[in-house]
């Protein structure tokens, strides 16, 4: 096989997401976002950049949403967003979530 | 969760943690390691260059059982713009000794064997259990943890906080505040493998156990606070970019853009080709230095390792500032039971001492200005690299004009990028004073 990433094009997200290992638990998403009354904020709208994973996008109204099946735990958004109290962030379950082969 | 009481809950087991219980455990104190990966490593991130020394000073003789890729016999300096890069290159065969100085390892499989070691010196490690809180008396003393695991608290003398540079459970205890985004910067990483045989003719090796490592400034970064890296394993090469997350959320460029934009580099293309990427990850890296140090005791807690900020970002050094906390916070623990003292913030301050007369405060307050001085000075990241490579470029391009005409025009372009020579000046002071 050759590298996929290599091309002059990015791979897309799944592609790169594609050879880690994960375990993840159904039902129990450690991210969350409580939508502020006057909107998202700057900083959460960034995560939809930011995150390594790219577990942030926009929704069809236009709201900040997460899927954060491919969440790698760096913790850059809850770091990012402490301020506006906007994420509510734990680590998964113990033995759940990404699991690093070479790390 | 196990009933009994123990000497020392040590949460983590990446390399602070492990010294810290491999070092309590050799001595004979009843320890309890609890890691949240399914195995220790699962969860960890480095480069990865390993500093032989800090590991040797707890595991003499590592290099006969640990997983190591490849020892460091040269290393290179890039100094990156959009087309090229211009460089140092420090190779010796000095590097070949019988007990060579760094190598180069891949975090999941070193933490596992790391972690097989701590079990042997008669640790008890739970894996897959998240530490949530730390169990406090009516005096507010730390004597526990609860965890996601059923069953209630573990209890014990002493809880060593090696839980990486998150710090979710110090910070949600109350003992620490949420990092800041300028004290982190955020890494993405991709392994890519290649026969073992290509690795070593693309980078001039002699043999498998020999490598060479690259670090990258300048568009790397574009225009943030940040560096590149790509270290050779044996089968493999990892490589990656790093910026402080405040950078990346102002700037709102997508990480894993910027790793592409790397690998695409020319410089860098040919030495990926054809590889299959078998990994991507990310991971955080404290950055703040010695002004973003948490405090680092009270009664019944310590902390060790990226928990504490002890990287040296300049020397890309964490791992081994991990290990040598852990073991002086180990040690420490030791000598305070030999002596029947408890655990409390007063009689920690063997372990505060400890830090202060070792290599990881010394380090951290030798480059205490540093973070500051990056923050502050992107030109450092952008104007001079740049500069550098169009000056290199003018200068070895032979096309007719007089060398003294190009010397004029190089020094102009210096001048014209900084406004005038005090600016120039200044930022040479600048970087003298912050690395004195
Ligand atoms: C991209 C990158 C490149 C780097 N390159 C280098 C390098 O070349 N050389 C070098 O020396 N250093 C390097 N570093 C830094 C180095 O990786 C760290 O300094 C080192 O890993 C710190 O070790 P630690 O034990 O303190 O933390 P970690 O290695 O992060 O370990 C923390 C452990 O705690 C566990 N844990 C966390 N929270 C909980 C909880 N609540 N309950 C249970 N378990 C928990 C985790 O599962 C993990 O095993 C690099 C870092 C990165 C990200
Ligand atoms: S922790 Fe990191 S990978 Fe996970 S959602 Fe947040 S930013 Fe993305």
């Amino acid at each position: 096989m050759t590298d996929k990433t290599n091309g002059s094009k990015s791979p897309r997200m799944e592609e790169r997401l594609y050879q880690n290992r994960y375990q993840v638990d159904e039902g129990r998403p450690h991210v969350k976002i409580n939508h502020q009354a006057g909107g998202d904020s700057e900083e959460l709208k960034a995560l939809t950049k930011i995150c390594p994973a790219g577990c942030y996008s926009i929704n069809e109204d236009g709201q900040v949403e997460v899927a954060a099946d491919g969440c790698m735990e760096c913790g850059t958004c809850r770091i990012v967003c402490q301020a506006t109290g906007e994420l509510e962030w734990s680590y998964p379950r113990g033995g759940y979530g990404i699991l690093f082969k070479f790390g | 969760m196990p009933a009994e009481h123990f000497d020392a809950i040590v949460v983590g087991a990446g390399p602070s943690g492990n010294a810290a219980a491999y070092t309590m455990g050799k001595a004979g104190l009843n320890v309890l390691q609890i890691d949240r990966g399914e195995y220790p490593g699962s969860k960890n991130v480095q480069g990865a260059i390993l500093y032989a020394d800090a590991l040797e000073r707890i595991i003499p003789d590592f290099r006969e059982t640990a997983p190591l890729e490849r020892h460091v016999v040269e290393q290179r300096f890039w100094m990156l713009s959009e087309k090229s890069h211009t460089g140092t290159h420090h190779r010796s065969d000095t590097f070949n000794e019988e007990k060579p100085n760094r190598y180069t390892i891949l975090r999941a499989q070193f933490d596992k064997w790391f972690s097989k070691q701590v079990r042997e010196a008669g640790v008890t490690l739970i894996t897959e259990t998240t530490v949530t809180e730390l169990v406090k008396n009516e005096a507010g003393k730390v004597i526990g943890v609860l965890t996601d695991r059923e069953g209630g608290p573990v209890y014990a003398d002493v809880v060593v906080l090696a839980e990486g540079v998150n710090g979710l459970v110090g910070q949600r205890s109350g003992l620490r505040s949420e990092i800041k985004p300028q004290h982190v910067a955020l890494a993405v990483k991709e392994t890519h493998f290649l026969p073992e045989e290509t690795v070593r003719e693309r980078f001039n090796l002699a043999d498998e156990d020999e490598g060479v490592v690259i670090e990258v400034l300048g568009s790397v970064s574009s225009g943030m606070v940040g560096t590149g890296f790509l270290y050779t394993n044996k089968e493999s090469i990892s490589i990656g970019v790093g910026c402080l997350v405040a950078d990346f959320a102002r700037e709102k460029i997508p990480p894993y853009e910027l790793l592409d934009r790397f690998k695409n580099h020319p410089s860098v293309k040919p030495l990926l080709k054809g590889a299959e990427m078998k990994e991507y990850v990310a991971h955080l890296i404290p950055e703040g230095g010695y002004d973003a140090i948490p405090q680092l005791t009270g009664d019944g807690w310590l902390i060790v390792g990226d928990a504490g900020q002890f990287v040296n970002a300049v020397h890309r050094e964490g791992s081994n500032l991990a290990m040598t906390s852990g073991r002086l916070a180990g040690e420490s623990l030791i000598a305070l039971k030999a002596q029947g003292l408890p655990a409390t913030n007063d009689n920690l301050k063997l372990y505060r001492d400890a830090l202060e007369d070792s290599v990881v405060i010394k380090d951290l307050k030798k480059y205490r200005k540093i973070p500051g001085l990056l923050e502050k000075n992107r030109q450092l990241f952008t104007t001079y690299p740049a500069l550098l490579n169009r000056s290199m470029n003018a200068f070895l391009r032979v096309d007719g004009r007089d060398k003294r005409s190009k010397e004029t025009e190089i020094l102009k372009g210096l001048k014209k990028a900084r406004g005038n020579w005090l600016n120039v000046a200044f930022d040479m002071l600048k970087v003298a004073r912050a690395w004195r």
